[in-house]
């Protein structure tokens, strides 16, 4: 059939299997909200506050199911306006393709009004971007952006599509939906090296990332680390992937990790690393890193292998098949002394942990409120965060209700990030959604609010008010002799207000008893189809620890100030 | 570890925006390039570019995985050590009655050629590996250089090794 540029693009969203869309409009792609209209009963297109919001929408849909979140947002602003949330799903590996409309090809170049090269803008922020110039090739480019969104390691693509080849017509022929570019099989040598390695290992640590998170192997990796008789860490990334009421799972590890899971991952002989990057945040100072370790590596990308850490063993391709037939080459193995040494590791940390929360001030530590929302939190609830000391409390207290559960800016740590993707996460899964942030974070992009209570998401924010940004003022005073520059925010905002404003809910709670009330409440509330936000009061002066300098070793933790 | 220089040669799509795309990657990535070039190839639909650089194992191993997952990368290869590496330099020099008999020798001896002349300034068009060419603009610096102008490093394998033949 016969149709122009934008009801081809809608056409082929639809035909790749695209349900819900995240956008804004504007004056270059009123062609296509005219096509959305028309094929409103197939496709559902949520209306942001801001471009930024409806990326980060984009990004928490496809965190919530591995699907690939959908954008679209107007040329000029609108297209630079995603720029931040195309970059966080760069930087977590996120399938998105984000689709930008442009000035007309004649006026391309001239400086024309709202008119802004967004392919160059987004060059390094993308796994590729296309700038469309034909409309008989738009509907196969939007295919391949699919298909490169979702393949070997997922990431964003961007699609421009000039506002002159929205209008011109050509003839759609309705495609499958495109299949990911399968990854090489990993040659049989690598395998057996790799069970090799294992064999010799006494102390092995298993360590996930956010490439195994998504691929559902939880229960294979617990049964992988039984039999081998190892521990289990993960990165920031990975949190989620492996049920963590395993005796194995010893948590994240890194900067603000668990001590038992970086003290294990530092006394391990063998590390074996599924779709990690080793990034600064979870090694350190990368000369001090694992030295007592030999390290394997499996990972779809051929660039991270050596990238940041030299391993003993990389293995690039399909990494769900490699780790499979590992796993099953692997012969059965007891180590008692390792698995002594990590029960040993995990009493040290609860009491770590007691110590932690006794200097705590009153009238609550972030833990005992942490321990507040696992009680309560319905099943399947995606828990989703904006950046900071909240953030790394989220990391360290909360337990997941299993993979995909999960939705946090780790690589580029966006600040704002997380309104939008809990939106996106319950517009794909219509699960319960609890946002946790700060208000430092919360004040960047909070006019998403006005989306969630037009759209009726049932979504429950906590708020941990503390009136300062909290995390780099524990850096201030740590590394930089208390001198708060500019992290005391000193704002009146009455956040319950300000949610009554836009249309929501709020509670406030200064001490555990009133918490617990107004979760409890929130938590009703959402099920009636309310947004609430919860502002809960802490202390500006609670730390998250322990903590690994930035560039220190495990030698330099700090566990108490 | 020990820093060399080596080639490494890319196949890409012939389209717009290909080099933009792949030079982008050297600045984000921070590598060092000495040279680049490009131009077209054997096939129609790709271009090739040769990448002229140093550093250490892991710098040569990061390049070509970095490459290796640009889209419009078809095929990157190391060549190896003894490749030939050629080098185009349009060079002007001035001179007068006094030296020009010396600067033909110098001409003749690197089998270089004079492409313009005028009482001047005369230019000269050599060819040759990098040292080759870095000698001969060593060589012309006490005459007084006006302008020059290299092209970078193309290369190609010895013998019957193709890019498309490596790495099978």
């Amino acid at each position: 059939m016969k149709l122009n540029g934008a009801q081809i693009l809608i056409q082929t969203l639809i035909e790749q299997g695209v349900s819900d869309v995240f956008g804004y409009p504007g004056g270059q792609v009123i062609n296509i909200y005219d096509a959305l209209y028309e094929y409103r009963d197939k496709i559902n297109h949520v209306l942001t506050a801001h471009e930024q919001g409806a990326a980060h929408a984009a990004d928490g849909y496809s965190r919530a199911t591995g699907k690939v979140g959908v954008c679209i947002a107007t040329s000029g602003p609108g297209a630079t306006n995603l720029v931040t949330g195309i970059a966080t799903a760069m930087l977590d590996s996120i399938p998105m393709v984000a689709i930008t409309g442009n000035v007309p090809c004649s006026l391309i170049g001239k400086d024309s009004f709202q008119e802004i090269d967004i392919t160059g803008v987004t060059l390094p922020i993308t796994k590729h971007n296309y700038f469309v110039t034909d409309v008989n090739k738009l509907a196969d480019t939007l295919r391949e952006a699919f298909s490169l969104a979702k393949s070997g390691r997922p990431g964003p693509v961007l699609v421009d599509i000039p506002k002159d080849v929205q209008v011109a017509s050509c003839e759609y022929e309705r495609h499958a939906v495109v299949d990911k570019i399968p990854l090489p099989k990993v040659k049989q040598e690598y395998i057996e090296r790799a069970a090799e390695m294992i064999k010799e290992s006494q102390r092995p640590y298993v360590y996930i990332g956010g490439g195994a998170a998504g691929l559902g192997l939880g229960k294979e990796i617990v049964e992988f680390a039984g039999k081998i008789d190892g521990a289990i860490g993960c990165t920031f990334m990975g949190l989620s992937a492996v049920p963590q009421e395993n005796e194995r799972f010893l948590g994240m590890q890194g900067m603000h990790g668990h001590y038992a899971s970086s003290m294990a991952q530092d006394e391990a002989d063998l590390i074996i690393g599924l779709g990690v990057r080793f990034s600064d945040r979870a090694t350190g100072n990368v000369a001090k890193f694992a030295k007592k370790s030999k390290i394997i590596q499996i990972d779809p990308d051929c660039a991270e292998i050596n990238k940041n850490i030299r391993v003993d063993l990389g293995i690039v391709g399909d990494m769900r098949d490699a780790f499979k037939r590992i796993a099953m080459c692997c012969e059965k193995k007891s180590n008692p002394a390792w698995i002594a040494r990590v029960n040993e590791l995990k009493k040290q940390e609860e009491i770590l942990e007691e110590e932690i929360a006794a200097a705590s001030t009153v009238p609550l530590s972030p833990k005992q409120a942490f321990d507040i929302i696992n009680e309560l939190k319905p099943a399947k609830t995606v828990i989703a965060t904006d950046v900071g000391q909240h953030q790394m409390w989220t990391a360290q207290y909360v337990k997941f209700d299993g993979p995909r559960r999960f939705a946090s800016s780790g690589g580029l740590g966006t600040m704002g990030f997380g309104l939008g993707a809990a939106i996106g996460a319950y517009v794909a899964t219509k699960d319960p959604v609890i946002l946790i942030t700060g208000d430092g974070s919360f004040g960047m992009n909070l006019n998403e609010l006005a989306t969630a209570v037009s759209y009726k998401i049932p979504l429950v924010i906590v708020l941990m008010n503390n009136g300062v940004l909290g995390m780099v003022r524990q850096w201030q005073t740590l590394f930089f002799g208390k001198r708060y520059s500019n992290t005391v925010l000193n704002r009146k905002t009455d956040f319950i207000a300000l949610a009554k404003a836009f249309g929501a809910e709020g509670y406030r709670a200064e001490t555990l008893v009133e918490f617990r009330r107004a979760l409890t409440a929130a938590l009703q509330d959402m099920k009636k189809g309310k947004t609430v936000l919860i502002d809960l009061r802490i202390d500006k002066d609670e730390m998250v620890l322990p903590m690994l300098p930035p560039g220190g070793a495990i030698s330099d933790m700090i566990t108490k100030v | 570890m020990e820093k060399s220089k080596f080639v490494i040669a890319v196949y890409v799509d012939n389209q717009a925006g290909v080099l933009t795309r792949v030079t982008g990657m050297f600045t984000r990535r921070g590598f060092n390039i000495d040279t680049v070039t490009g131009g077209e190839t054997e096939r129609s639909e790709y271009s090739r570019i040769t990448i002229y650089m140093s550093g250490d194992d892991n710098v040569k191993e990061q390049m070509i995985n970095q490459l290796r997952k640009l889209v419009v990368v078809k095929k990157v290869e190391l060549l190896e050590e003894e490749a030939i590496k050629r080098e185009l330099m349009l060079i002007k020099v001035k001179n007068d009655s006094v030296n020009r008999s010396e600067i033909m020798t110098a001409v003749d001896v690197f089998r270089a050629s004079v492409i313009d002349y005028s009482p001047e300034g005369m230019c000269i068009e050599v060819t040759g590996n990098p040292s080759k060419i870095d000698a001969f603009v060593k060589l012309m610096e006490p005459f007084g250089i006006l302008e020059m102008c290299r092209t970078g490093i193309v290369a190609l394998d010895r013998g019957n090794i193709t890019l498309f033949s490596k790495g099978k």
